[in-house]
């Protein structure tokens, strides 16, 4: 039965694909991007992936589709037409397609329990979990910390993203430039949007904690958690102006949550050397080594919540401010 | 034998759900101009929601799973109908007009109206 759903989701995934290619109004194709990340969460929980499903729904389907149309306001609505050197981009395609195609021949078979994904350090991961760290969601304890170092360097990709993005478009517009904006783009009078985005937004971030701080116990985790908390910042941004969105969250939170994140996964790495242990070696943060790890990965999951959270409302801002600059 | 009853209504409900579903598709695809198809598609938002989500919660008996579906029900209950209030607004704003007529946007593009 579920490899029906499974096929069905595949084929949706191959035909919005071709629509994004086909299709010359970008409007059309970011709405379209925005499906096809839908349709992938979708197939990530069909495969039991719950913690890349929520990722892909948070960031793939929410806040990149945002971000994407605060870039469409800059530029314009239709893709520019295209000359020649059609031929040789879909030969390299046909060619590469057929090439991926011939390569799943010796793919094992879908679950296969041989496997060598499945053979090599998972199942150490998931016989060591419970001893070493003794939290159900063994994602979460492979993430913050068999591979912390990994996830330290994720951390540190989303702060220079963040730091480029507010180089080049970083240009602070004068107060003057704001008022206007609010009055062409802020969603105060329309009645229903407003009540119902009020309604909502305490929510939003209420479960946004919820998938912080129960990361160890089910799927979710910081980079989910920055991504929900965000989306109801962006929400607010929406529904009463970007001023108002910065009035109530300001751009120096926003730089100290992304600085303050990142130093708070690498600081809590220093403190664990400084202990007596190796670079984000947990065990000695606490007399019982099982607390010392589970205390550890509470730490840097909140600093991943804090850098991803500052990150992507700094890239949202930046992006807004210029598209009010006249 | 009430187990049976109660299987039985909620696979009544998730069957009428999916024809709401169903429906709001065909209505989507068919209407002939925007305020029709979205008013068909709005089906989709609000009865099938209903249909399908007191079906699955009669499916789950009393548990945590049933507050769930009823907070995701909910959910689905504010923002669907805001979303369609929201598309038909930006389509009024973008000067699309309700048309009480048969004239389809096609036909509207074709004459150049």
């Amino acid at each position: 039965m579920i490899i029906i759903f499974a096929l069905f989701l595949l084929s949706l995934l191959v035909i919005t694909a071709l629509a994004i290619v086909r299709t010359e109004n970008l409007f059309v194709a970011v709405m379209l991007t925005s499906i096809f990340s839908l349709l992938m969460a979708a197939n990530f929980f069909i495969l039991d992936a719950a913690d890349v499903a929520l990722t892909e729904a948070a960031v793939g389907a929410g806040i990149t589709t945002v971000i994407f149309l605060g870039a469409l306001a800059l530029t314009g609505e239709r893709e520019k037409p295209s000359s020649g050197g059609h031929s040789v981009a879909l030969g390299t395609v046909g060619v590469l397609g057929l090439l991926i195609i011939y390569a799943t021949f010796d793919k094992p078979r879908l679950g296969d329990p041989d496997a060598p994904v499945h053979q090599h350090v998972a199942p150490w991961y998931l016989e060591k979990t419970p001893e070493y760290i003794d939290i159900p969601n063994v994602v979460t304890a492979i993430l913050g910390s068999f591979r912390g170092y990994d996830t330290l360097g994720e951390v540190f990709v989303v702060f220079a993203a963040c730091i480029g993005v507010l180089f080049i478009l970083g240009v602070r517009p004068s107060r003057q430039a704001y008022d206007r904006h609010d009055e062409r783009f802020g969603l105060r009078h329309h009645l229903i949007p407003q009540v119902v985005g009020r309604l909502l937004i305490p929510f939003i971030v209420l479960f946004g904690l919820y998938v912080q701080f129960h990361g160890e116990y089910g799927p979710g985790g910081g980079f989910q958690a920055g991504a929900i908390v965000a989306t109801g910042v962006i929400l607010y941004a929406l529904l009463e102006g970007e001023a108002e969105a910065l009035r109530a969250v300001p751009r120096s939170v926003l730089l100290g949550l992304v600085v303050g994140g990142a130093l708070l996964y690498g600081v809590v790495g220093v403190v664990c050397m400084l202990m007596g242990g190796a670079f984000l070696d947990y065990s000695v943060l606490s007399s019982n080594p099982v607390f010392g790890q589970q205390l550890g990965i509470l730490i840097i999951e909140a600093g991943v919540g804090m850098a991803v959270c500052g990150a992507l409302l700094s890239i949202f801002h930046a992006f807004a401010a210029r598209g009010s600059i006249p | 034998m009430i187990d049976i009853a109660v299987d039985i209504l909620s696979w009544i409900l998730l069957t009428l759900g999916g024809v709401c579903v169903l429906i709001g598709g065909v209505g989507g695809l068919r209407l002939p101009n925007f305020y029709t198809r979205i008013h068909a598609a709005s089906l989709t938002d609000t009865m099938a929601t209903i249909l399908i989500f007191v079906g699955m919660m009669l499916q789950s008996g009393f548990s945590l799973v049933t507050m769930k579906l009823f907070a995701i029900m909910l959910f689905l209950l504010l923002t669907g109908p805001t979303a369609t209030y929201a598309l038909a607004n930006a389509a009024l704003l973008s000067g699309l007009k309700p048309d009480a007529g048969t004239v389809t946007d096609e036909n509207k593009e074709r004459t150049g109206e």
